[in-house]
């Protein structure tokens, strides 16, 4: 049984994962470096929270509502972030670290900020009453099942779908040729300033929803949000880890979640004679970390050119200079 | 503007010029370009009175934003020396990733190195502290940040250079190895279970005056070494061809691969110094908050300072006084919270990265331009 | 000839800057033909070809598609006027395949689906008789194969009229019958094909018309089957021209700098350097001419320890002590400790020989700071600056101005100036005056025969042979790799270069050898599958 729960809880976790990395697969594949990710995940979340907690001042009481206007809300909030992202770096041709940097601060603040503020008058939260509405169809199950409810599945549609456009449409082609080589795509008449707005957005959008699942659905504390911004970096790493393949980043997400977990579950299933929990926890939460760095080593070893970062990633265009 | 115009002409038969177009500028003279960063300044500080307005509910004055923000910092002795002590931490980091920036390798892993570092000063406190005398523990302390500092540096380095392995995403990674690290140790340190150890009555650097002013005169130093080194040692020249031109490199016969390893040495050495100076100097502890982002700071002040660190302590200056200032908001005024100060810091930020954009290019006029010919 | 005009072009004209690029161009292109331009490097043929694929738009002139006049702005507008270009660089996603590059960009409403691309593609190719595979990966590919890709692109896109520029620069002789063989058959097809080459030969043996251009004009078109080698070559190269630049007598020194069968790939596994045999003595000035890309870069760059060689020589002889040493296996560094005194001003000068942010006198330290020890020392190169300054006469601010901002005549200047100074024993430049005004030009010739008559060995390579004529005591000509021909300076003419430069006169036995190798590769691929 704990085995079952190790697994659920690992997959839910994944989810978080796999939102952030899906978004900043679809982002880098414009040649975009986003290091704001960890501060668009968070914007999402408190941009969901928000419209939540309104809702539910209002007197709003339809859990259809609440789930699909909380992830619209974090949607759009993210997206928005993702939209400043790509005036910066696209139009004013800033650069890409620095301003990812930058907007991951304001957005762990704003969030911060904004979760601050949302309790009621007595000091309870009232977005955490939608809880049962967003762990639909299992929220009446007691184990960790519960957690594998839409959002986490929604996780998954995304993810295959973003990895269908990518690599069977036209708009993928398209958007793999401006991360790859913008010249040449602007050469064939695509709109290389167009593709890395939308990709930007759309990507950050989707980042944003995982901040708001992460605490409708694995957390479900009032402290939650605190760790997004870590679950954020992991994100990054998983997009490296899964060699910019949401399909693969699907699986990658389920190992990160089992590793990130790994210290609080192993030893009650595999008992090991002087195994602490408290020692293991913090080893195995760096192996998603270490895996990735081997995966990123071996991948420029071997040179397959399939595996490696998009050939322009970091990099402003600017056409006149080419 | 610009993206309309040219989608909206792209439907058009016959395509139309845009109106306007971006083109670069020639390097402006200095004045001019400290004037429109001025002017971003400005018009960030501008913008955060209205936010400031606008979070505190109406009750919050805007011009009080901008006392708030002096008081902040210089109100009384205390805060200035407090003011000092977190320009001079930042300061120290930025200074370490300088190098490698100004050789145009995006070391993004500072945060971990001096993070290392501090855990392995520490180290030497809990395992040799009881059996050395404070100077020997002293020596040890920096010794062992020096050496993991340089490990953390030079591992990305090595792969950069061999395989040319991403560097932005290998020490990025570095950092959650270094907090894993962290977190593991206070474990075992600490027996009770409360992962947050005492600070330490040994292995701490000598007060001379108080307790900040050796660590200002240290970084001070270190300012002045580094705009030496930079400008006037013969490496530093290496960093910088290698920054501007790999290709001049080669014609010239500098080995590319040697210097990216040796700058990553000398930038993962000063982030163990910096380590050490946190450790020694301030907080005679680790947790893995110690570091708290001054890494990734250290980035923005090194980028915005232009990798020259006389400006770097203008950059670190205005980001410290932007965040004790807001703090300062925050705390005196209970409708807005602490979260506050990251906000100012986000927008003040963006306002200064979007200005370089007009530094560098200009918007010319189609007709103009036609006409001009 | 009653064939119906495609494309006709009326006084076509494009300046950049003060130079002129194109002046009052005519030319008319008939369906179903191929014509050749032809011309030497800088006459303009490119900057005309890229007006009417739509990289750049005349400042005056009309362009006429099928007898109605068009504006074409940009590729796009080309695309859909049925004019396709092949450009020297190609275009391609690397990591793409052949079909998905070809339909990269492509907004015909139809659903994607790599299938039926790859099948159309497979129709063109067997039209036209091309070998390709749709799903092959561009990194994987040879250079033809990607020349192949190219074409078929704008093949695919409906493309009447396409236009090729150089096509052949980068093909073995084998690809490029291949090539030829496509085009004539598209040609049948109705199709005009516009291919812009030096080569004379392939003019003759490929084209119905000839368009010859120099200095930006039209000199003529006239019928392949009406003209001949000798009429061609002197349309191109025009009448010789009086320069009057300084030639003094060579001092007749020993040998300081001998090559031999030196072979070369560059980066793209091509190989750019056959056999090159050559000596330069002390003394005198040994130019180098060629069509633009034949070679010239790497040989002097595999002399400077830069480019990585095959095989072969190349010995430096020191003239004190009479010893020689080889400098093949030895990169910059090596050479440079070694205390041997070779100086180099490459093509690249903002890229390579001076970098562009940084100030005069630091430019000039690229070259003395190796011999610092910790700290820098400016105070010389600071010297050295402002004597290049005021000797050379360089107009800029001052020796703290960073040198990306001073016009090209004064970068040359500062370059050239460092190199001279360190008193070199082979010094080498390549197109040391190009994009220079005319006294600054004069400035370089003089600096040139000055280091001559120090005694130096000079490796000129130049693009006009008006001025290698005048300036050169001994002229050796390169094409493709290979050496054609190592003449007199001062007895040498203008046709004799031209002709050298366009010949290859090894291409049946290159054929041959081409030829065994594929069947090898044949063979090898049978067994693979």
């Amino acid at each position: 049984m704990m085995i079952l729960e190790y697994l659920l809880s690992a997959l839910a976790l994944g989810m978080t994962f796999l939102y952030g990395s899906t978004g900043e697969i679809i982002t880098e594949k414009a040649g975009h470096l986003n290091l704001g990710i960890p501060g668009v995940m968070c914007i999402g979340a408190a941009g969901g929270c928000a419209s939540l907690h309104l809702m539910v001042m209002a007197g709003i009481n339809i859990p259809v509502v609440w789930v699909v206007v909380g992830l619209l809300c974090a949607f759009l909030s993210a997206a928005l972030a993702g939209l400043l992202y790509s005036f910066l770096a696209v139009t004013l041709q800033s650069n890409q670290n620095v301003t990812g940097l930058v907007l991951t601060t304001f957005g762990v603040g704003l969030m911060k900020y904004i979760m601050f503020g949302l309790t009621d008058g007595d000091g309870g939260v009232p977005y955490l009453k939608t809880l049962s509405a967003f762990r639909f169809p299992f929220s009446e199950s007691t184990t960790s099942l519960q957690k594998c409810s839409i959002t986490a599945l929604l996780a998954v549609v995304i993810a295959l779908v973003t990895s269908f456009v990518l690599f069977k449409t036209k708009v993928g082609l398209n958007l793999r040729a401006v991360g790859e080589n913008p010249a040449t795509a602007d050469a064939a008449g695509i709109n290389v300033v167009g593709y890395k707005y939308a990709a930007t957005c759309i990507g950050s959008g989707i980042a944003g929803i995982g901040g708001l699942s992460y605490i409708m659905n694995c957390s479900g504390s009032r402290e939650g949000y605190l760790s997004i911004e870590a679950f954020g970096w992991l994100a990054i790493a998983l997009v490296i880890f899964a060699l910019w393949k949401p399909h693969l980043s699907v699986f990658g997400s389920f190992l990160f979640g089992l590793l990130y977990i790994a210290g609080s579950f192993i030893p009650s299933i595999i008992p090991i004679a002087g195994f602490k929990t408290m020692w293991a926890t913090p080893l195995f939460e760096m192996l998603p970390y270490v895996v990735t760095i081997i995966v990123l080593v071996i991948s420029s070893i071997k040179e397959k050119k399939e595996n490696q970062p998009p050939a322009s990633l970091g990099l402003s265009y600017f056409r006149e200079e080419r | 503007m610009n993206k309309e115009n040219k989608a909206s002409a792209a439907k058009e038969k016959i395509k139309k010029e845009p109106l306007f177009h971006i083109a670069k500028r020639a390097p402006l003279p200095f004045w001019k370009s400290a004037m429109i960063r001025v002017i971003a300044v400005l018009l960030a500080l501008v913008v955060c009175a209205v936010v400031c307005y606008i979070l505190g509910e109406g009750k919050v004055n805007p011009l009080e934003l901008f006392s708030k923000l002096f008081e902040g910092n210089f109100e009384t002795e205390r805060k200035i020396w407090r003011t000092l002590k977190d320009i001079a931490v930042l300061l120290c980091i930025s200074l370490a990733v300088t190098p490698a920036f100004k050789m145009r390798f995006w070391n993004i892993g500072a945060e971990g190195q001096v993070l290392v570092s501090c855990l392995a000063s520490v180290a030497c406190v809990y395992y040799l502290g009881s059996s050395l005398p404070n100077g020997v523990l002293l020596l040890c302390m920096f010794g062992a940040a020096l050496v993991t500092g340089i490990l953390w540096a030079v591992l990305p380095a090595i792969f950069k250079a061999k395989w040319n392995t991403n560097e932005t995403l290998f020490t990025l990674m570095m950092n959650y190895i270094a907090t894993s690290l962290v977190s593991f140790f206070l474990i075992i340190w600490t027996p009770d279970g409360s992962s947050s150890l005492k600070e330490f009555q040994i292995g701490q650097l000598p007060v001379v005056y108080n307790q900040y002013l050796l660590l200002v005169i240290i970084v001070a130093l270190l300012t002045v070494g580094m705009y030496i080194y930079l400008k006037y040692s013969k490496q530093g020249y290496e960093i910088a061809v290698v920054g501007e031109s790999q290709k001049t490199a080669c014609y010239i016969g500098i080995s590319v691969k040697k210097v990216i390893v040796r700058t990553m040495i000398v930038s993962g050495a000063l982030c163990g110094l910096a380590g050490f100076l946190i450790v020694s100097a301030l907080d005679h502890s680790v947790t893995t908050n110690t570091v708290g982002g001054r890494g990734f700071t250290a980035i923005m002040v090194s980028w915005l300072g232009k990798f020259n660190p006389f400006i770097m302590v203008l950059t670190s200056f205005l980001i410290v006084f932007l965040e004790h200032g807001a703090q300062e908001v925050s705390s005196d005024f209970p409708a807005i919270n602490s979260a506050f100060p990251s906000i100012i810091t986000g927008i003040i930020l963006f306002f200064i990265i979007g200005c370089e954009f007009f530094v560098n290019y200009k918007l010319v006029m189609r007709q103009k331009e036609e006409s001009a010919k | 000839m009653d064939k119906s005009v495609a494309l006709d072009l009326k006084k076509i004209t494009k300046r950049f800057g003060n130079v002129v690029a194109n002046n009052e161009v005519d030319l008319t292109v008939y369906k179903g033909e191929i014509l050749a331009i032809l011309g030497e490097n800088g006459c303009g043929k490119t900057t005309l070809m890229n007006m009417i694929a739509g990289i750049y738009y005349p400042d005056a002139g009309h362009i006429y598609v099928n007898g109605e006049e068009v504006v074409i702005r940009s590729p796009k507008d080309a695309f859909r006027h049925g004019i396709g270009m092949i450009h020297q660089h190609f275009k391609l996603v690397d990591i793409f395949s052949a079909s998905e590059n070809i339909v990269l960009g492509i907004k015909d409403g139809k659903k994607y689906n790599l299938k039926d691309v790859n099948k159309r593609v497979l129709e063109i190719s067997q039209r036209y008789g091309f070998n390709i595979d749709p799903t092959k990966k561009i990194y994987e590919m040879s250079v033809s194969e990607k020349q192949t890709v190219e074409i078929i692109k704008v093949l695919y896109r409906g493309a009447d009229i396409l236009i090729l520029d150089e096509p052949t620069a980068v093909l073995t002789p084998q690809e490029t019958e291949k090539l030829f063989n496509v085009l004539r058959k598209m040609r049948d097809d109705g199709k005009s094909i516009i291919i812009i080459t030096h080569k004379l030969h392939e003019v003759l043996s490929l084209s119905d018309r000839v368009a010859v251009l120099r200095k930006g004009e039209h000199i003529g078109s006239v019928k392949t089957e009406e003209t001949s080698e000798n009429e061609l070559t002197e349309m191109m190269v025009g009448k010789k021209i009086e320069l009057n630049i300084e030639r003094t007598d060579c001092l007749g020194l020993g040998e300081r700098l001998i090559v031999k069968d030196l072979n070369c790939f560059n980066e793209e596994g091509v190989k750019i350097l056959h056999d090159v045999c050559f000596s330069v003595r002390g003394g005198e000035i040994l130019g180098i001419a060629g069509i633009a890309g034949s070679g010239q870069r790497e040989l002097l760059e595999a002399i400077a320890g830069l480019q990585p060689t095959e095989s072969g020589e190349i010995t430096y002889i020191d003239p004190n002590e009479n010893t020689s040493i080889d400098l093949r296996t030895k990169n910059a560094a090596e050479i440079r400790d070694l205390g041997i005194k070779l100086s180099f001003v490459p093509e690249d000068r903002l890229g390579m020989g001076l970098v562009g942010n940084m100030d005069a006198t630091d430019n000039m330290m690229l070259r003395s700071y190796e011999k610092t020890h910790v700290f820098l020392d400016r105070k010389n190169p600071k010297k050295l600056a402002t004597k290049i300054i005021d000797e050379l006469e360089v107009v800029t601010p001052g020796v703290s101005t960073p040198v990306r901002r001073l016009s090209g005549g004064n970068v040359q200047k500062l370059l050239v100036g460092r190199e001279i100074s360190s008193a070199p024993k082979v010094f080498m430049a390549a197109y040391p005056v190009r994009g220079l005004d005319i006294n600054s030009s004069y400035t370089i010739y003089n600096l040139l025969t000055k280091q001559k008559q120090g005694g130096t060995a000079v490796i000129f390579v130049g693009e006009d042979l008006d001025v290698l004529l005048e300036l050169c005591d001994r002229i050796m000509v390169i094409a493709s790799g290979k050496i054609t021909g190592i003449v007199d300076g001062r007895t040498a003419t203008k046709e004799q270069l031209g002709v050298l430069m366009t010949k290859s006169t090894s291409i049946f036995e290159d054929a041959e050898i081409e030829l065994n190798r594929m069947k090898k590769n044949d063979e090898g691929g049978a067994g693979n599958e």
